[in-house]
């Protein structure tokens, strides 16, 4: 059906002298060292004791070592680290696995059936990607409560649809479909060859057979992209935590990292950059063994 | 409409129907509400206050505001500098990581590591690399003999911010990466075969190809730098002098720090039709250099 050709290993990364490889090494190296250097600081100043962190002139070495930081962060009266990687991750797997459903759902409908109207309404979900974060921040607090006040009346305090105080504000929004991870699905599904729809149709599959047993298995790349983007992007928010979580017990990881910051000045560093490091460690683990999925996923494989 | 146009509408919509609902809900209705109350007064200030109409009195004041203007010329200054310098550096870089050398992941992970740092951690670290005293980019000066630079001070601020927005390109990066591999390999071998050296290929088969993801990255650019709110609250905030005091930044002072949800309301609209305007222009531009394959 496809005259695909696996495109595996695209040509322009195969190196054909040894000296052109030596010299992407080279240029990796010298940008990768001052991508590290950061990064570098926050390790060795996760190993220092309080008072080496603002040396004159800076130290890299930590003298003393103290790798007790990292023991330290996790009795720690006010961070619960456990407790905060619990509600991150709730907050992370429903967020994922909704965006992830609807936006291909949503997806699908842009890139796959002509319908009048299709383009102007794609317009309108590209341009929602450009609103201010602020404005629809407050408003959509407001919707919050006003619903809120109205299931309280149906059905008395505490019921299952209640809002605010819980942690649905950060995840239930995610499961009608992200403008972003729609745009990235639909650039994928435009890529597919009609052939395999029309196939299909004569097989006497219906829509949503098409999209369910045909296109999705084959956008599972693309998924996967998708899906660990959301993952790593809600991992690391600050902005919607900060505003809809008002208890210390429902912290996420990324929130609760200001336990170290001291409102009246004197920040603990080693334990921050410590804590820091532990957050996104398991991002990092994901990215580096994912990454050929990850980017391959992106990169329409279907075939040209 | 004939039956299959019909037919094709319903299908249509029924896929498109989870973003309807939350297009309505979560984006059109709280955007209605706050064009409503930018023609208001409308300050949470005053206990159970309602909005009340004023008209165009809150856009008013804005062209008479030297905030509004000052931060609006950050963040186009912030921009000019950010956006080419992220697009090109990104670029660069997704065609080194593109090679296939040993070690391609290790590198590929090191350089989206900063995109997976949390924001309070990064703003830190980059406070005291900017440090004027004891940070390491004036130690590494002094090391050249050269004098220290106020790199958070009045005039480098700007600058530096744009700085430390390379460090964390790493999405970019991996979308230019994705592009690459996308570019068909015969027609490379084509063009090796005809005799096109490297720089030849790069330029006249590899960047042609990739010029819808460039596209793409610039308007997730655009909307990106439009946006900065995070690193300049954390590091700077907004100063010395209002030097960092970005266009998000306004708002949000107005929305939560004074209460001032009409005004802010009115701030946020602008925000919002320039950076639509600027989308329409690299829409527009793109007919003219977005070539799809």
């Amino acid at each position: 059906m496809t005259a695909a050709v696996p495109n595996r290993k695209s040509y322009a990364g195969r190196m054909r002298s040894p000296w052109s490889a030596m010299s992407v090494h080279l240029g990796l190296i010298c940008v990768c060292v001052g991508y590290l250097l950061p990064f570098a600081w926050m390790v060795s100043t996760s190993l220092k004791t309080l008072e080496h962190t603002s040396d004159v002139p800076p130290t890299f070495i930590p003298h003393p070592w103290q790798p007790q930081n990292y023991v330290k962060v996790f009795t720690h009266p006010t961070f619960h680290a456990v407790l905060f990687t619990r509600n991150t991750l709730i907050i992370a797997i429903l967020t994922v696995f909704g965006t992830t459903l609807s936006s291909a759902i949503v997806a699908y409908g842009f890139a796959r059936i002509p319908f009048r109207g299709r383009g102007i309404l794609f317009a309108i979900m590209l341009a929602t990607i450009m609103i201010p974060f602020p404005v629809v921040m407050v408003s959509t607090f407001r919707i919050f409560r006003w619903m809120d006040i109205h299931t309280t009346a149906w059905l008395g305090p505490g019921n299952p649809l209640q809002m605010l105080g819980t942690f649905k504000p950060l995840w239930l929004p995610a499961w009608f479909g992200s403008a972003f991870n729609i745009f990235l699905l639909r650039q994928f599904f435009m890529t597919l060859p009609k052939e395999l729809s029309e196939a299909a149709k004569i097989d006497g599959c219906s829509e949503w057979a098409i999209f369910w047993r045909v296109i999705l298995p084959l956008a599972k790349p693309a998924l996967a992209v998708v899906a660990l983007f959301s993952f790593m992007y809600v991992w690391n928010d600050y902005l919607a935590p900060l505003v809809y979580i008002q208890r210390p017990d429902q912290y996420t990881l990324a929130l609760g990292l200001e336990a170290f910051q001291n409102k009246q000045g004197g920040t603990d560093w080693t334990l921050l950059m410590a804590a820091s490091i532990l957050v996104c460690l398991p991002t990092l683990i994901l990215f580096f063994l994912a990454q050929r999925t990850f980017i391959e996923g992106i990169a329409t494989t279907g075939g040209k | 409409m004939t039956q299959d146009e019909r037919q094709n509408f319903f299908k249509g919509m029924a896929f498109l129907s989870p973003w309807i609902v939350g297009f309505a809900v979560f984006t059109a209705i709280p955007i209605g509400l706050s064009l409503y109350y930018s023609f208001c007064d409308y300050s949470l200030t005053v206990e159970r206050r309602a909005p009340l109409w004023i008209g165009l009195d809150n856009y008013r004041q804005l062209i008479h505001d030297t905030l509004f203007w000052k931060s609006l010329a950050n963040t186009l200054y912030y921009a000019a500098m950010a956006l080419p310098a992220g697009l090109l550096v990104s670029l660069g870089l997704a065609l080194m990581l593109n090679a296939n050398i040993r070690g391609q992941s290790v590198y590929r992970t090191i350089i989206f590591l900063p995109s997976l740092v949390p924001a309070i951690a990064s703003a830190m670290v980059w406070l005291w690399m900017y440090n004027t005293q004891f940070g390491l980019f004036n130690y590494l000066l002094g090391k050249l003999h050269l004098p220290p630079v106020g790199w958070l001070g009045e005039r480098m601020a700007m600058p530096s911010l744009a700085l430390m927005s390379v460090w964390g390109v790493g999405n970019t990066v991996i979308i230019y990466l994705a592009g690459l591999q996308d570019v068909p390999r015969e027609l490379l071998e084509a063009a090796e075969i005809d005799g096109a050296g490297p720089w030849r290929r790069m330029f006249s088969v590899t960047l042609p190809f990739l010029t819808p993801v460039i596209f793409f990255n610039l308007v997730m650019g655009i909307i990106g730098t439009f946006s900065v709110f995070t690193v300049p609250y954390i590091m700077t905030q907004g100063g010395p002098n209002n030097a960092t005091y970005f266009f998000t930044y306004f708002n949000y002072d107005e929305a939560f720090k004074f209460l001032h949800m009409g005004y802010a309301s009115a701030i946020a609209w602008i925000q919002l039709v320039i950076t639509l305007a600027l989308t329409a222009i690299a829409f527009w531009t793109a007919k003219k250099w977005v070539h799809y394959g």
